[in-house]
């Protein structure tokens, strides 16, 4: 047993190590995608004069404004330059290696985008964490109530209403809710947010929208899932030694869907932080999804830059957690 | 009339001679009929494709654009219009034309809002002025009940007479029907099963009941009120189908092709392809989706800024960001059936019948031609309708957050967009929301439900479970 768990382990720091020095050149991909994008139609230039303001713009304040933020370089190959210092020497290898110390720096209108990200994660987390553990627990609940009276009218009702529930958009639970909670029964403000208890009167809304908004498509999702347990070579063993309906669902089915149930889960857990776009941007509130938004609207690209490489960080994180997690609940598979 | 091509209508025509190809291949391959015959056998997945054939029609119609004739110019070569219009305009004129000042409520005969008018006596006064053209037949406002009685009775009764012919004519083919049934001697216990077609007709005729009462109400009223700026609510919700269908389906157009060549490329040649393969749908995967249509949406903002001259109109304008929404949405969406179909590639490889094409010495590409590609094809189709839905439902959310289609274009993401904040009014102005959120969810419960049936049809691990 130990032996087995031992080599288990040092097949999962092995795996670790080759995953993480794999993470370095699809960093590096997603890098030069986010410079492109940027660069392709806007030079250093041109954000220079967005930023200064269109109008009395002078030479001089640009190459000042360029200098200042380390976009005087060339973007790519430094030409002028020779051996390794024609990569070495570019704004791409600067910000590059920048973003790998997680050094964010300042954002191209002087704000310090590490102390932004840290402060705007909490708000993006309250809403996203609570959204997720509350939708958990419904969908599951439901899904095995459903799974329970599985080829009666409950079942087709309910995958009826799943699908219905799934079709509409979530658009219309946010504006719906706000409209019937907010504006006619008053009981929780509109939009906004606040700091320490007084926000919980803020998050209730969004994170109530949250779980009615997934809860059509989880509960589907979740049933299929016990389904496809249920139709098993076991379950057949088990109930044919005599164990209850009750029985056969809690300790054989929930505990073998659990498998793709925890490791779905598990590549969700990093992107909470980044929290969701449409929801910050609907209620107001002050987290990375309208921090991201507003950085884009305004061209700030150093800011994108940070928001592109952590939300990739998030997600090579997610897909190890995921590996990882599978490991641990299903011994049989192997890394 | 001088037909205009654009780019997305070029695309979407192609897209429907692929599927009208499509369905004329598979009606001649057994093993592609059969599961399709599955989906059709159920009741509410041919309902569901009913309502969907609805939509495309009207996609269709709002895919053919022209530039209009202008008449009663004095030259004898006919003048064009600038703008371009749609055969859909043409055939809603009736409702279209008629433009008020600002809100009115559905069915209403005043506007929303007051306004001051002199009256007869020379006072000025505010009330509430009659609206232009709804109702305006009627010289006293009490008779509008009355009034939409009798039209909708009249709709009722061009409905009965049109649905008479439909039933005399399937009920005459169900005589031919029973009388081949009892000739050859077939048990007649199938004939009088509730058959899918039934379903369908029912939708049908339920669908023709709705457009004879726009046709005959809409003239004269706004069934589902006007918007801000006086346009008729419905025409718009009308308009929105182009687009919500057009961003489902061109988006899957454009992502197919890299999907399955990249993606059996990698399952099929190991080594470095599929290490380059990987690299670059992890790459793309990892970035944030959003992140990449306002990246990309902002430089094409940029890039349309820059130059403005290129664009002959604000349709064309319209249209180019449009299909770069598309596409972008493509780019987003094909890594995952990419990686679908190269774990199913390597599980084919090691299958017995392409060990044998490869040891008899048949080239790659065509072993991948012959065996690889026909066992892909359900996932393929299953990825089709499944992200559908979601498309038609992330272009509003795209919209609301300016990254979606143009502010110009009719969608449903632009109504929910520019009445969003009406809620606040008081008396509520609810009917553009009301108008959009419906013909959404119209659309997207029948892809779902029609997906379902797909999924279940094709799916053989399904297959094997029933």
């Amino acid at each position: 047993m130990s032996i087995s768990l031992e080599k288990g382990l040092g097949s999962v720091s092995s795996y670790l190590t080759r995953r993480i020095l794999y993470a370095f050149p699809i960093l590096i991909g997603v890098n030069f995608i986010t410079f492109v994008l940027f660069f392709v139609v806007n030079s250093p230039d041109d954000m220079a004069r967005v930023h200064l303001g269109n109008r009395y713009v002078t030479e001089d304040s640009i190459s000042n404004w360029k200098s200042e933020r380390g976009y005087d370089k060339p973007l790519f190959i430094a030409l002028d330059n020779s051996g390794k210092k024609v990569f070495t020497e570019t704004i791409f290898f600067d910000k590059t290696v920048r973003l790998f110390t997680f050094d964010f720096g300042q954002s191209d209108s002087g704000r310090d985008i590490s102390y932004d990200i840290s402060e705007r994660m909490w708000p993006s987390l309250l809403i996203s964490l609570p959204v997720l553990c509350l939708g958990l627990l419904f969908t599951l609940s439901f899904a095995l109530l459903i799974a329970f009276f599985r080829g009666t009218y409950i079942d087709s009702s309910a995958v009826i209403l799943c699908v219905s529930m799934m079709s509409i958009s979530g658009l219309f639970y946010i504006i719906g809710g706000q409209y019937l909670l907010s504006k006619l029964l008053q009981i929780v403000p509109i939009s906004g947010f606040d700091d320490g208890i007084a926000s919980v009167k803020f998050l209730i809304l969004p994170i109530l929208i949250g779980v009615v908004g997934g809860l059509g498509h989880g509960t589907r999702w979740y049933r299929t899932i016990f389904l496809e347990e249920i139709h098993r070579d076991y379950v057949r063993t088990a109930r044919a030694k005599g164990l209850s309906e009750k029985g056969v669902l809690y300790q054989h089915v929930l505990r073998n869907a659990l498998i793709p149930i925890v490791t779905g889960v598990v590549a969700l857990l990093p992107s909470l932080f980044l929290g969701s776009l449409i929801t910050e941007a609907f209620f107001g509130i002050p987290g990375l999804g309208s921090y991201t938004i507003d950085a884009i609207q305004s061209q700030d690209f150093a800011i994108v830059r940070a928001m592109v490489f952590l939300g990739s960080v998030l997600y090579i994180l997610g897909l190890i957690l995921t590996d990882v997690a599978y490991t641990l609940v299903d011994p049989r598979i192997r890394l | 009339m001088e037909l205009v091509i654009l780019k997305t209508d070029a695309l979407f025509f192609i897209l429907i001679a692929a599927l009208l190809a499509y369905i004329f291949y598979a009606s001649k391959k057994e093993h592609l009929a059969r599961p399709w015959r599955t989906v059709l056998k159920r009741p509410i997945a041919a309902s569901a494709l009913t309502i969907l054939a609805f939509y495309l029609m009207v996609a269709i119609l709002d895919s053919i654009h022209f530039h209009p004739e202008i008449e009663g110019t004095s030259s004898d070569t006919p003048v064009y219009s600038s703008q371009v219009v749609s055969l859909l305009d043409e055939v809603l004129k009736p409702i279209n034309k008629n433009i008020e000042t600002t809100y009115s409520a559905p069915f209403a005969l005043h506007s929303y809002s007051k306004e001051s008018r002199e009256s007869e006596t020379g006072q000025i006064i505010r009330d509430y002025p009659r609206l232009m053209h709804a109702g305006s037949h009627l010289l006293d406002t009490s008779e509008v009940r009355a009034d939409l009685i009798m039209r909708s009775l009249s709709a009722l009764g061009y409905w009965i007479f049109a649905m008479t012919i439909l039933c005399l004519i399937l009920i005459s083919l169900r005589v031919v029907k029973l009388k081949l049934m009892v000739a050859g001697r077939q048990n007649l216990h199938t004939f009088f099963r509730p058959s899918p077609a039934q379903a369908a007709v029912i939708t049908f005729a339920v669908v023709c009941l709705l457009i004879s009462l726009v046709a005959t109400v809409g003239p004269y009223y706004h069934i589902l009120g006007t918007d801000k700026v006086g346009n008729d609510v419905l025409f718009q919700g009308i308009k929105g189908i182009r687009t919500g269908l057009l961003i489902g389906t061109l988006t899957t157009l454009i992502m197919l092709p890299f999907a399955i060549v990249l993606g059996v490329a990698a399952g099929y040649f190991r080594g470095w392809v599929d290490d380059a393969i990987q690299y670059l749908y992890t790459t793309l995967s990892s970035i944030p989706g959003v992140l990449l249509i306002a990246a990309a949406a902002l430089m094409l903002e940029v890039f349309m800024t820059n130059n403005a001259s290129d664009f002959e109109s604000v349709t064309a304008r319209a249209d180019l960001r449009f299909l770069c929404l598309c596409l972008i949405l493509g780019v987003t969406a094909w890594t995952g059936l990419c990686r679908y179909l190269r774990a199913e590639t390597l599980k084919l490889k090691e299958s017995n019948y392409i060990e044998a094409s490869r040891a008899f010495g048949v080239l790659s590409w065509s072993t991948i031609g012959q065996h690889v590609l026909p066992n892909l094809m359900h996932i393929v189709m299953i990825s089709i309708v499944l992200d559908f839905s979601g498309l038609v439902l992330a272009e509003a959310a795209l919209t609301y957050i300016d990254i979606g289609v143009d502010p110009s274009m009719e969608s449903w993401g632009n109504m929910i967009n520019g009445a969003r904040l009406e809620l606040a009014r008081e008396p509520v102005v609810w009917w553009s929301l009301f108008t959009a959120f419906l013909f959404m969810f119209v659309l997207v419960l029948a892809a779902n439900v029609f997906a379902d049936s797909v999924r279940d049809a094709f799916d053989p691990r399904i297959r094997e479970l029933d």
